[in-house]
C-alpha cells in the first residue's frame, strides 16, 4: 500500500543532521561570549553541618577572581517542593552541598580559588536510608519537614493533585482474592541517566531586573518559568535553548546550576559560564528516585487482581522540585497498568541526606512499576498465570477510566493494544520460550537461559500546552515558531515534517526558529512523551491556520471559494482546475501570513510499550547476559522510522533496562560519598555488549491529530528492569527482589556466597 | 686531574609546539599566558580554547567516554588524555577536518552517519566518528564485531549503537572508500 503521506512516516534526513556530523552544532559548552567569566562550585565535604565561618581572604587575592558568594551574600532565592531549599544555604545537606561560588577569568583560575577558601563547619548526625530518616529523633534535614516527610505544598497539578492510590474496599478486595501475596521490594540503585552533556549554563545579568540564559536544556522555555518563580517573579528571565546532548528528563530542571551562574552574574555584571565536571554530573546533579515497597496484593485464579494495598517509600535526597508530580503520574500509570477496583496504595516522600532525586525518563512510572510487578508475579505464580497474559489482560482498554496526575477520572478512548502486545509476543517466540515460573527455558552446563515481560503506559502523551506560530513567506518557504528544544529524539525535525506536510512543501523549505523564550510562543518542551501529540498538534494548528488565511487572501485572485484551494511547493490552485494556480509570491512581497495553533493537554488517551527480554545467567560466575529484547507498541502512525527505531533503542539506556543488570549509583552509608562518581566506575553498556533488540510498532490510526501518532519516546526505559528482573529469576529458579542483579546478588541467590555488600555500605 | 668545563649558558628559548591540524601548520608557544600552551594543557584543551576547533567535544574528560577522539598521524587518541607539548610535530585530524566545507563535501562516513541517523542527541558523535576513521583507516572491511569492537570506547547514551553499527559498514563498504582518504 503507498502511504498517503508525501513525508510523514518516511525517512528524512534530520534537518540538524549536517551540524551533527561535522561537528559544527554550537553545544553549549561552544559557546563563548566577550568577556565571559568562569563559575566553580566549593561543595561540602560532610554529609550535614552547619557552616560557622567562611574565609574568603587568600582566595580573594587570586588574580582573576572577580567574584565569591556564599549563604550571607546573597537573595532568599529558594526552589524545591514545597519551595524551602535556598540556592546556597547556612547549612548544607549532602556531600556536594553548595557552600560557596567563584566566579574568575579562567576555569583554572576558579578551580585554584575553591582551594583557597576556608569553611569552618559544625558537623551533624546524618542519616542517608529511608526507613532510618522515619524514625522518631531521626537528624531532620529542614525545621519545615518535622520526621523529614515531604510534605505536600503547594501542588504542580492543582488542588485535587493525585498523592495516592485510594478507591474501593481493600478489605473487600481480599476476601474475593483466591491468592494473597506480600513483600518487599526496593529498586533503589539510583541509576544516573548520565547524559553524554554535563549539565551547564551560562547567565548574563543585564540590568538590574533582566538576566539572559543560555541553557542546554530539555525545555528551554519552563527554565525561563521555572527561574523566574524561584527569583521572585521581579527579575524577566529569557532563556536561549541550544542543542541539548541528552537529558533524558535529568535536564529538564536545572535551577540550581541556573541560580549559581545568575547570581555570579549579577555580582560581577559579565556573562559566567558554569559547567559541571562529570564527577559533579554523577555525584551533586541529580538522579533518579529510590523506591521501597512494602504491599500486599490479592489476586483470583484468572489472574484478576482484587485488591492492591501498601506504601511506597521515595527517598527523594535532600531536597525536590519535582518528586510530588513523579508520585501523581506513577499512581496514574499503576492505574493503567492493572486494573483493580480495590486500592490503597500510599506513597510517602523522604528527604535523606544524599543528593536530589530529580527527572528521569520513567518519571515516578517506572520506579513503581519496577517494585510491584515483582510482587503481582509472587500472585501469578501462585494461581499459575503467565505474566505475558496477565499484563496484556490488565492494560487499559477503552472504556476503562484512571485518575490522572491531576487527581480527576478519564476515560481512556484509544487503541487497544492487545493487537501489539500479541504481534510482539510472536516476535519474541514467548510462547516457546515461556516455561513457567522460575524455570529456565534452556539449561546448559552452567548456563541458564530465562524470559521475562514488563509493560509501561503514560496518559501524559497529551500532557500540558504548547502554542505554536506557522509563518508563509512570499518566496514559498515557512517558518515553524516553536520553543520545542532539540535533546536528542529529533523531535525538532519532526515537527517540521508535520508542518511541511500540511503545507505540502519540501522540508528543506521550513524551518524552525532557535529555542528561545523570547521570540517564541508558550511550550512545556518534549517529555512524557508528548512531543508528537502536544507539540505536534500545535505546530499542525498553527499550519492549518495560516493555510487558510493564504486562501482566504489569494481565493478572489483565483476567483475561487478558499475552501477550493490547494497548495503544493508553494503554488496555489484550484482543486478542480489544476491550471489555475499562482505561486505564494501572489501574497505580496510586503506581506507574510501567521499562523497560530495551541494544544489543550488531554489526559484520556495513553501509549504503551511491552518490552520481552531474553537473558543468559552464568550460575558459576553469576553474571547476567542480555541476549535479546523485543519492544512492542502501536503508535498510530510512524512519524519518522529511524527516529522511532533510536527511541526505542534506547531502552537500555539512560536508566532503562541496564538499571536492572549492573547500573547503580553507590552510596557509602557511612560517610555519605558517592564512591563510582566517575566514568570508570559507573558501569555503562559497551559497542561489544549490544543484546538483539527487535522493535515492533503497529499503526492503529489514533484520535489525536491529522496524523493520528502518539509518542513513545519516554516510555522506552520502563518495562525493561522488571522484565530481567523477571527473567534472571526464572533462569535461576530464586525469585530475587532488588536491582541490580549484579553478579554478589545472584551468585547470593543461589546460596553460593554470603552477603558482600557491607562495610560502610549497605 | 680531571677538568670540569663549565656549563654552556643555555639561551632562554621558547619552546614551539608545531601541529598540523587538518592540513594546516600552527606553531604555538609554550608557556603560561591564555594565548600560550600550558604543560598542564590537553590536546582537546588546545583544539577548542586555543584553536576554535569545537567539534572535539569533552564529556568525562577521563579517557573513559570517547567523545574527544581525534587522529594523531591516523591513529584514534584521546585529546582529553593527551597533553598537547607531547604533540609536536603530530599530524592531528579533528571532525572539521574530515568535511570539504567551501566544496560541501562530507567524508563517506559522515555521509552514512547521515543516512542512517546514526546519533540521537549528537554530542559523542564526533568522537564515535573519528573512532570508526581510524578503525577504517586500518580495516577497511572490517567485520561488524570488529565495528563493534573498534567502537568500544565510545559511550552513547542514546543508544545510537545499533544505528552507527551499520552506518559504518555502509560507509566501510562503499567501493574507493580507502581512496577517500
Amino acid at each position: 500500500m503507498t502511504s498517503k503521506y508525501r513525508f510523514i512516516g518516511k525517512a528524512t534526513p534530520r534537518k540538524d543532521a549536517t551540524e551533527i556530523v561535522t561537528g559544527s552544532s554550537r553545544f553549549l559548552n561552544d559557546i563563548k561570549l566577550p568577556d565571559m567569566l568562569y563559575g566553580k562550585v566549593l561543595r561540602s565535604p560532610y554529609p550535614h553541618a552547619l557552616i560557622k565561618k567562611v574565609d574568603k581572604r587568600k582566595a580573594q587575592k587570586l588574580p582573576g577572581v572577580k567574584a565569591i558568594l556564599t549563604w550571607e551574600d546573597i537573595p532568599d532565592w529558594k526552589g524545591g517542593t514545597p519551595r524551602y531549599t535556598r540556592v546556597l544555604d547556612q547549612k548544607v545537606r549532602y556531600v556536594g552541598d553548595a557552600v560557596a561560588l567563584v566566579a574568575a577569568t579562567s576555569e583554572e583560575m576558579a578551580s585554584e580559588a575553591l582551594h583557597l577558601i576556608d569553611v569552618e563547619y559544625e558537623l551533624l548526625p546524618a542519616v542517608f536510608e529511608m526507613e532510618e530518616a522515619l524514625i522518631p529523633g531521626a537528624p531532620q534535614l529542614y525545621d519545615e519537614f518535622p520526621g523529614n516527610v515531604v510534605t505536600p505544598g503547594v501542588p504542580f497539578f492543582g488542588p485535587k493533585n493525585l498523592k495516592e492510590v485510594v478507591m474501593g474496599d481493600v478489605e473487600k478486595g481480599f476476601e474475593e482474592a483466591d491468592v494473597i501475596t506480600e513483600g518487599a521490594f526496593g529498586y533503589e540503585n539510583m541509576p544516573n541517566p548520565l547524559p553524554s552533556e554535563p549539565p551547564g549554563v551560562i547567565a548574563l545579568w543585564e540590568e538590574p531586573n533582566k538576566v539572559t540564559l543560555w541553557v542546554s536544556n530539555q525545555a528551554s522555555y519552563m527554565d525561563s518559568i521555572i527561574l523566574s518563580h524561584i527569583i521572585g517573579r521581579k527579575v524577566k528571565v529569557r532563556t536561549i535553548g541550544g542543542p541539548c546532548g541528552g537529558s533524558f528528563g535529568s535536564k529538564y530542571m536545572s535551577w540550581q546550576i541556573q541560580c549559581y551562574a545568575a547570581l555570579l552574574s549579577r555580582a560581577t555584571c559579565k556573562p559566567v559560564k558554569l559547567i559541571f565536571t562529570k564527577e559533579e554530573h554523577l555525584a551533586v546533579f541529580t538522579m533518579r528516585l529510590a523506591s521501597r515497597m512494602k504491599a500486599r496484593v490479592g489476586m483470583k485464579k484468572d489472574g484478576t487482581v482484587t485488591a492492591i494495598s501498601g506504601r511506597w517509600l521515595i527517598d527523594t535526597g535532600y531536597y525536590s522540585m519535582t518528586t510530588q508530580s513523579q508520585v501523581a503520574v506513577g499512581c496514574g500509570e499503576v492505574q493503567i497498568m492493572v486494573r483493580c477496583p480495590n486500592w490503597d496504595l500510599k506513597p510517602v516522600i523522604v528527604c535523606t541526606n544524599r543528593n536530589a532525586s530529580g527527572i528521569v525518563r520513567g518519571f515516578g512510572g517506572q520506579e513503581l512499576k519496577c517494585i510491584l510487578i515483582p510482587l503481582l508475579s509472587l500472585a501469578m505464580e501462585k494461581v499459575g498465570v503467565d505474566p505475558f497474559e496477565f499484563l496484556k489482560k490488565n492494560f487499559v482498554k477503552p472504556g476503562d477510566g484512571y485518575f490522572w496526575r491531576d487527581g480527576i477520572w478519564y476515560t481512556y478512548r484509544g487503541v487497544d493494544y492487545t493487537n501489539a502486545m500479541d504481534k510482539g509476543a510472536e516476535a519474541f517466540g514467548w510462547k516457546d520460550k515461556w516455561r513457567g515460573w522460575l524455570t529456565p527455558t534452556a539449561v546448559n552446563n552452567t548456563k541458564r537461559i530465562g524470559v521475562g515481560v514488563g509493560v509501561h503506559g503514560n496518559a501524559d502523551i497529551g500532557e500540558d500546552a504548547s502554542e505554536a506560530y506557522v509563518r508563509l513567506y512570499p518566496d514559498g518557504t515557512a517558518m515553524l515558531f516553536s520553543c520545542i528544544t532539540e535533546h536528542g529524539t529529533g523531535q525538532r525535525s519532526n515537527v517540521v515534517k508535520m508542518v511541511a506536510e500540511v503545507l505540502q512543501l519540501p522540508m528543506e523549505r521550513v524551518s524552525v526558529t532557535p529555542s528561545d523564550s523570547l521570540i517564541n510562543p508558550y511550550e512545556f518542551g518534549p517529555a512524557g512523551s508528548r512531543g508528537t501529540y502536544a507539540i505536534g498538534g500545535a505546530a499542525i494548528a498553527a499550519a492549518e491556520d495560516a493555510k487558510k488565511k493564504l486562501f482566504e487572501l489569494i481565493a478572489p485572485k483565483l476567483q475561487a471559494a478558499p475552501e477550493d484551494l490547494e497548495t503544493v511547493d508553494g503554488v496555489i490552485f484550484v482543486k478542480g482546475n489544476p491550471e489555475k494556480r499562482i505561486p505564494w509570491k501572489a501574497m505580496g512581497v510586503d506581506r507574510t501570513i501567521t499562523g497560530y495553533g495551541r494544544f489543550e493537554p488531554d489526559y484520556t488517551l495513553s501509549n504503551c510499550m511491552m518490552t520481552f527480554v531474553e537473558v543468559e545467567v552464568d550460575t558459576e560466575t553469576g553474571k547476567v547476559t542480555l541476549v535479546r529484547v523485543v519492544n512492542t507498541t502501536d503508535v498510530g502512525q510512524i512519524i519518522d522510522p529511524p527516529g522511532l527505531e533510536g527511541q526505542l533503542n534506547g531502552c537500555l539506556g539512560s536508566g532503562g533496562i541496564d538499571s536492572a543488570i549492573f547500573e547503580e549509583t553507590i552510596l557509602d552509608y557511612s560517610t555519605g560519598h558517592i564512591l563510582n562518581a566517575n566514568m570508570v566506575d559507573y558501569k555503562w553498556r559497551t559497542f561489544p555488549e549490544l543484546p538483539v533488540i527487535d522493535n515492533v510498532a503497529l499503526e492503529t490510526p489514533f484520535p489525536t491529530h491529522r496524523f493520528h501518532a502518539v509518542g513513545v519516546g519516554e516510555v522506552a526505559t520502563s518495562p525493561g528492569p522488571v522484565a530481567v528482573l523477571m527473567a534472571v529469576s526464572n533462569a535461576i529458579g530464586v525469585w530475587l527482589h532488588d536491582y541490580p542483579v549484579t553478579p554478589d546478588r545472584v551468585l547470593k541467590a543461589l546460596g553460593k556466597i554470603g552477603d558482600m555488600r557491607k562495610g560502610g555500605m549497605r | 686531574m680531571k677538568t670540569i668545563k663549565p656549563a654552556k649558558k643555555k639561551e632562554p628559548e621558547t619552546q614551539r609546539i608545531s601541529l598540523t591540524v587538518n592540513g594546516q601548520l600552527f606553531e604555538l608557544e609554550a608557556g603560561g599566558e591564555p594565548d600560550q600552551v600550558g604543560s598542564s594543557h590537553t590536546l582537546a584543551h588546545t583544539l577548542r580554547e586555543t584553536l576554535g576547533l569545537i567539534g572535539t567535544k569533552v564529556s568525562c574528560d577521563h579517557g573513559a567516554c570517547g567523545c574527544c577522539t581525534v587522529l594523531m598521524d591516523e591513529k584514534a587518541v584521546l585529546s582529553c588524555m593527551t597533553l598537547t607539548i607531547e604533540c609536536d610535530g603530530k599530524k592531528i585530524t579533528t571532525i572539521e577536518g574530515l568535511s570539504d566545507t567551501r566544496a560541501e563535501k562530507l567524508d563517506p562516513l559522515q555521509q552514512a552517519f547521515i543516512d542512517y541517523t546514526a546519533f540521537q542527541c549528537g554530542f559523542c558523535t564526533p568522537g564515535i566518528i573519528m573512532s570508526a576513521k581510524a578503525l577504517l583507516n586500518e580495516n577497511p572491511s572490517p567485520t561488524e564485531e570488529e565495528v563493534k569492537e573498534g567502537l568500544s570506547g565510545n559511550f552513547c547514551r542514546c543508544i545510537s549503537h545499533y544505528q552507527v553499527v551499520k552506518a559504518v559498514m555502509a560507509a566501510s563498504k562503499k567501493a574507493g572508500y580507502r581512496n577517500d582518504q
